[in-house]
This record gives structure tokens, C-alpha cells and sequence, in this order.
């Protein structure tokens, strides 16, 4: 009689801890420096939610975690031109609206720029977004190109005389073939967004021609090498150059480095928060959504990572710097030059990249 | 059945429930995935069999990714590459290692234990550190070319970076011990009356080395060699952190498939042919090993 007593007891210990459990946890996966220092903090020490967060820097990463189901995820950041295949997989359950009063907050222009992926915004919010453009050391351009260097425009990289001036201080492009052969495209004056395979073609050309003056193609390796000075030209993502330039500024080693978004236009794109269908804490991750849209928050944020923000009252909370810059809130007339990514199907992606490889290998 | 035989089927039940669990179910499911077809679903490929109950009622899978790897000679350049670059990897590994197992071998007994620790002791760090370790040797900025700049040996910085000698060093300074180790149980085992009675018998000390040493150490060589052929065959991370991007190699072109088309079957596929690639010489290998003992 006794023992089942502690037997119950114990059975019934064991199910509010976990229930509690339940309750008070929230696990996420978000890009790499991608978030303010203090923002978990904040919000565990708001909710009483405890917070476990791992990074990732590429969305292939993320999917394949997402497609493979059973992810152990309740949040997670994937970029918008994926995420919506991912939507069509059934990797994303749709967002309670009721739950999350801070939407009001969000830039109806950006969301209706990115229901292009998610019709009615049914499964996710913006988070952050940003550009894909040209950073570079502003001193080993002058020094090799003169002072009327073409920093505003692809023909610093895809003008092979330009990029063979370069090649010893090292250029490094993302390894990324739906941001850098779309950018390509562009500078030959083909629409980015075609997915025509012919199109690929003479973006892979091009690339050819540029490519024995291409140190390396990495997607995160260029942030410090671009502070180092062991590169002076990348192509890369906004914020992430940003970062390259506080780094260097901060290691006061006489690197000045800046970004531009191409006069040509260039990639923009959009990082959304979205809940896993097989996400166990549904709950706090609708928490936690509405939580970093608060305008306090995401001013926090943006101030920290040098993305832009989608979140019209935070534009106030925003440093001035970082406003004014036009690589990160661009001036309406660049805003009409970008363009956002088309959904590619899996023969497109295919033959994209195998172009890619075939840039990058020869073969 | 006997006490000794039933004893003797304890000992080896473990290992082959490991192996089954850990080698055998992974590699039918991988084998079953490389035969459907990628999908649009959650996971990304079709189902080859349609079940009624526990039982499959029919079958669909096909070679048709197998077929796939034939239409596009990526596909046999990267392995052809990755065996070339494995080879000459543990080539080198064996130039190096082979020297360093003799002296471990013969020298004195306490100093033997130290020796082989110093050979093990970087085994305890990962082995990616040791891979970013040498980013930090080699890099423009680095140790090596900061050093011999300050000596005024160079101007430029030298590049070492993604370049075929970051990649075979990798592989050295990342499977080293894997070549001493069993390069070491061979000579230790050698019997020095030999060797001695070749040096009686008039033998240069090169000719001794030749004809006796070598022969009798070849068990070691073949186990360190494939020690470290096979992981350097389907190595990722040296390629992709110290190599070129011309570098084509079986691991980053798996990468490919899995991750940016999200080819799941075809991924499957090239693995499999790896797999193939692997096994067949070995058991070819093991074939004529046996031969030459009996």
C-alpha cells in the first residue's frame, strides 16, 4: 500500500514537471549574429520562459534539419524564397494571428512583398531583411582602380579587367548560386529572376571569365577576412559587412571598409520567423514572435546586427547612423531596383546548380 | 552446444548487434532511398513500397538515380579525384609515418611509451581544430607568411590556402596517427636476429632494409594505408575548409546533392556507388592477403 503511494506520487510528480516543462521552454534556431545581445534575456526574464538557441549560417542547413521532420525546433528563421517549398512540404503549421497583437506593427509593404512566398502571410512575419551587395576595403580599391573606381556598380567584380586588378588583394563571393548567378544576370541585362537554364548559361560565362581572380566562395569565412585586410572585395550580405567594418574599426588596423547596393539593383531578401508543424511548444514560439516585434525590441535588434527592420514604429528607436545609412534602409529609388528571388522547383534549382559547380570547378 | 562455444556466442552478440544497428539498418535505408524519387514532402522522397499492414504489397524503386550519375561525368571525375587525392594523401602519410614508426620501434623501452603518447596526444583534440589550426598556419595573414615577412624572406604573402598542398597536409596532420600506429605493431614484431643476420650475411644496411624489413613490415603498411585511404576518400571538411573551390571532390559533391538540389535519392545514390568504390578493393585485397598467407 505503501509503495503504491510513492508510486503515485512520484508518477504524478513526474507528469507536472513535465508538464511544467512543456510550459516553460522554447527552443530556436536562428542565423549566426543575427539577434541583439540581450534580447533572450529579455524575454526569459519577461515570460519565465527558459530559452535554448542554436545558429545556423545557411539556409540548405536549416532545410534539410526541416525537411528530415522531428526537427526539435519551436522557432526557426529560414529565408523567404525557401520557405515557401517549405510550405508546400507541410513543414509549417499557420500562425494563431489572434496571438500575436504586435503585427499591426509590421510595414505592409514589406508583407505584401513577401506573400509573393506566403499568400495572406498565413505562415510567418518578417524578422529581419537586407541586400545582397558589394563590400570592399575602400583603401586597396583606390590604391589599385583610382579614386573613380566603380564602387557603386557590378562592374567592380563582373568587369574582368577590374577583377583582374583585384585578385591579388583577394575577392571572395558568397557560395550561394540563387544570390550570385541571378546577380550576374543583372549586369548582362537579363531579367534576375528568369529561370530559364539558357539564362544560367551565359551568367556561367561570365563567372568563367571572372572566376581565376576569385580567391574563394564562402558564405560567412569573408566577415573576418574583409576586417583582417586579408580580402577587399566580397560579395555578401548587408549586415554582415556591416559587422566587417565595426570589427575592423574596433581592431583600429587602418581597414575602411564599406557597402553598396549596386546602382543596377540588387538582391533583396526577407528572414521570416515560422513554427515547425511538429514544433512541441507552439505556445511560447507565438510568444516569442510577438515578443521581438515589439518596436523596443527590434529597434534593439536592428541596432545591433545592422539589418533592416520591417517594424514602422521601431524606425523611431532606430540609431541615426544606421537610418541614414543607404546600404541598409535604401532611398525609395534604389528600394525600386531590387528585386526579391523567384521560387525555383527542383529542375531549376538543379540546373543552377550544376552551373554553380561547373563555375566553380571547371567541369 | 558446449560451456566454451555458448561463451564464444556472448562475446560476439554485442558486435553484431552493433554493426546491425549502426551499419546494416542505416545502410538499407540509405540503399531504399537512393531507388524512390525526391518529392515535395516531409522527408523529401517517395516511398518504394506500399504497405498493407507489415507487409509490402508492391515495389516501386528504380535505378534510375544510378543511371543519372552516369549522364553527367561530374559524377565520375569527382570520384576519380577523390581516390587521386586519397592515394597520394596516405602515399605521403606513409613517407612521413614510416620512419617515425621504425625509430618508435627501436628505441629503448621508456622511451617508447613517450614516444607513442606524443604520436596519440593530438588525437585529443577534434580533429576540425586541428583543420582550423592549420587555417591559421597557412592564411595571408598567418604564421607561416607573417614570419617570413618579417624576415624579409618574401614581399607578398605566399598562397597557401586553397591549394593541393592544404589539402594533402590536412590529411597528413589529420591521419598521421592512423599510419604510425599499426606501422609501429608491425615493426615492433620483427625479429632483429633477422636483421642482424642479413648485416652478417653482407647485406648493405639498404639492401636489409629492402629485403627484409620491408617485407615483413607490408602487414602494417596495408592497414595503415587503408586506414587512411578510406576516410580520406569521402573527406569533407579538409576539402572544403582548406581547398580550392576547383577541387572536385566526392564529400562536396554529396554536399550538393543533399543540400541545394535536395536530392535526397541522388545524395543516397552517390553514396552508395562510394560505398561500392570502397568495399570492392578491400575485399579484393582481402582475397589476395589471403592467398599470399596460405
Amino acid at each position: 500500500m505503501k509503495l503504491k503511494t510513492i508510486l503515485m506520487a512520484s508518477a504524478a510528480l513526474a507528469i507536472a514537471t513535465s508538464a511544467q516543462a512543456e510550459d516553460k521552454v522554447l527552443n530556436i534556431y536562428n542565423w549566426s549574429d543575427y539577434i541583439a545581445e540581450d534580447t533572450i534575456k529579455k524575454f526569459e526574464e519577461k515570460t519565465g520562459i527558459k530559452v535554448t538557441y542554436d545558429v545556423f549560417d545557411s539556409n540548405e542547413v536549416l532545410e534539410a534539419k526541416l525537411l528530415a521532420g522531428n526537427s526539435g525546433y519551436d522557432l526557426v528563421v529560414p529565408s523567404a524564397s525557401f520557405m515557401a517549398r517549405q510550405i508546400k512540404a507541410g513543414v509549417f503549421q499557420k500562425l494563431d494571428k489572434s496571438k500575436l497583437p504586435n503585427l499591426a506593427n509590421l510595414d505592409d509593404g514589406v508583407m505584401g512583398n513577401v506573400a509573393t512566398y506566403d499568400p495572406a502571410n498565413e505562415h510567418a512575419v518578417v524578422y529581419l531583411w537586407g541586400t545582397t551587395g558589394i563590400g570592399y576595403n575602400e583603401g586597396k580599391i583606390a590604391e589599385r582602380l583610382g579614386d573613380d573606381a566603380p564602387t557603386d556598380s557590378w562592374e567592380l567584380i563582373f568587369n574582368e579587367a577590374n577583377a583582374a586588378k583585384l585578385a591579388d588583394c583577394g575577392i571572395s563571393v558568397l557560395d550561394a548560386p540563387t544570390e550570385m548567378i541571378p546577380a550576374a544576370m543583372k549586369y548582362l541585362g537579363i531579367d534576375p529572376r528568369s529561370t530559364d537554364p539558357a539564362d544560367f548559361k551565359k551568367a556561367s560565362e561570365l563567372f568563367s571569365k571572372i572566376k581565376p581572380h576569385i580567391r574563394y566562395f564562402h558564405s560567412s569565412q569573408y566577415i573576418n577576412d574583409l576586417a583582417n585586410g586579408d580580402i577587399c572585395l566580397t560579395v555578401g550580405w548587408s549586415g554582415d559587412i556591416f559587422q566587417a567594418r565595426d570589427r575592423a574599426d574596433e581592431a583600429d588596423n587602418g581597414v575602411a571598409i564599406s557597402y553598396t547596393i549596386p546602382k543596377e539593383g540588387a538582391l533583396s531578401w526577407f528572414d521570416m520567423l515560422a513554427i515547425p508543424t511538429d514544433a512541441k511548444n507552439v505556445e511560447n514560439a507565438h510568444k516569442f514572435i510577438d515578443f521581438v516585434m515589439d518596436a523596443q525590441i527590434t529597434a534593439d535588434i536592428t541596432n545591433y546586427v545592422w539589418y533592416s527592420s520591417a517594424n514602422t514604429p521601431a524606425l523611431e528607436l532606430i540609431d541615426q547612423e544606421i537610418l541614414d545609412d543607404p546600404g541598409i534602409f535604401p532611398t525609395d529609388e534604389v528600394k525600386a531596383k531590387l528585386w526579391v528571388a523567384p521560387v525555383y522547383d527542383a529542375r531549376t534549382d538543379r540546373a543552377i546548380n550544376r552551373e554553380w559547380t561547373s563555375i566553380k570547378t571547371g567541369q | 552446444m558446449g560451456f566454451q562455444s555458448l561463451k564464444r556466442y556472448l562475446v560476439i552478440i554485442p558486435p553484431i548487434l552493433w554493426l546491425g544497428l549502426f551499419f546494416l539498418i542505416p545502410f538499407f535505408v540509405v540503399l531504399q532511398v537512393s531507388l524512390s524519387d525526391p518529392a515535395l514532402t516531409r522527408p523529401p522522397f517517395t516511398s518504394i513500397f506500399t504497405w498493407e499492414g507489415w507487409w509490402p504489397s508492391s515495389f516501386t524503386g528504380d535505378l534510375e538515380n544510378y543511371e543519372f550519375l552516369l549522364s553527367d561525368s561530374l559524377y565520375v571525375n569527382s570520384y576519380l579525384n577523390s581516390l587521386k587525392i586519397a592515394a597520394i594523401g596516405s602515399f605521403v602519410c606513409l613517407l612521413i609515418g614510416y620512419p617515425i614508426a621504425y625509430v618508435i620501434a627501436r628505441a629503448d623501452a621508456n622511451l617508447r611509451n613517450t614516444l607513442l603518447l606524443l604520436v596519440i596526444l593530438p588525437f585529443w583534440t577534434s580533429s576540425l581544430l586541428r583543420v582550423y589550426a592549420l587555417i591559421g598556419m597557412y592564411s595571408p595573414n598567418g604564421f607561416i607568411n607573417s614570419t617570413l615577412s618579417w624576415f624579409g624572406i618574401i614581399d607578398t604573402p605566399l598562397q597557401l590556402m586553397q591549394t593541393d598542398f592544404a589539402i594533402y597536409s590536412g590529411i597528413v596532420i589529420t591521419y598521421l596517427p592512423l599510419m604510425i600506429l599499426p606501422l609501429y605493431a608491425a615493426l615492433e614484431k620483427l625479429d632483429g636476429d633477422l636483421v642482424e643476420a642479413a648485416s652478417d650475411l653482407g647485406a648493405t644496411p639498404l639492401a636489409t632494409f629492402w629485403r627484409v624489413t620491408l617485407p615483413l613490415s607490408i602487414s602494417g603498411i596495408v592497414a595503415g594505408y587503408l586506414l587512411v585511404f578510406i576516410p580520406s576518400v569521402g573527406e569533407f571538411v579538409i576539402p572544403a575548409l582548406l581547398g580550392g573551390p576547383d577541387q572536385l571532390m566526392i564529400g562536396k559533391t554529396l554536399w550538393t546533392e543533399f543540400f541545394n538540389n535536395r536530392d535526397w535519392p541522388v545524395a543516397s545514390s552517390v553514396a552508395m556507388v562510394m560505398l561500392a568504390f570502397l568495399v570492392i578493393p578491400m575485399m579484393f585485397l582481402r582475397n589476395t592477403q589471403r592467398a599470399g598467407s596460405a
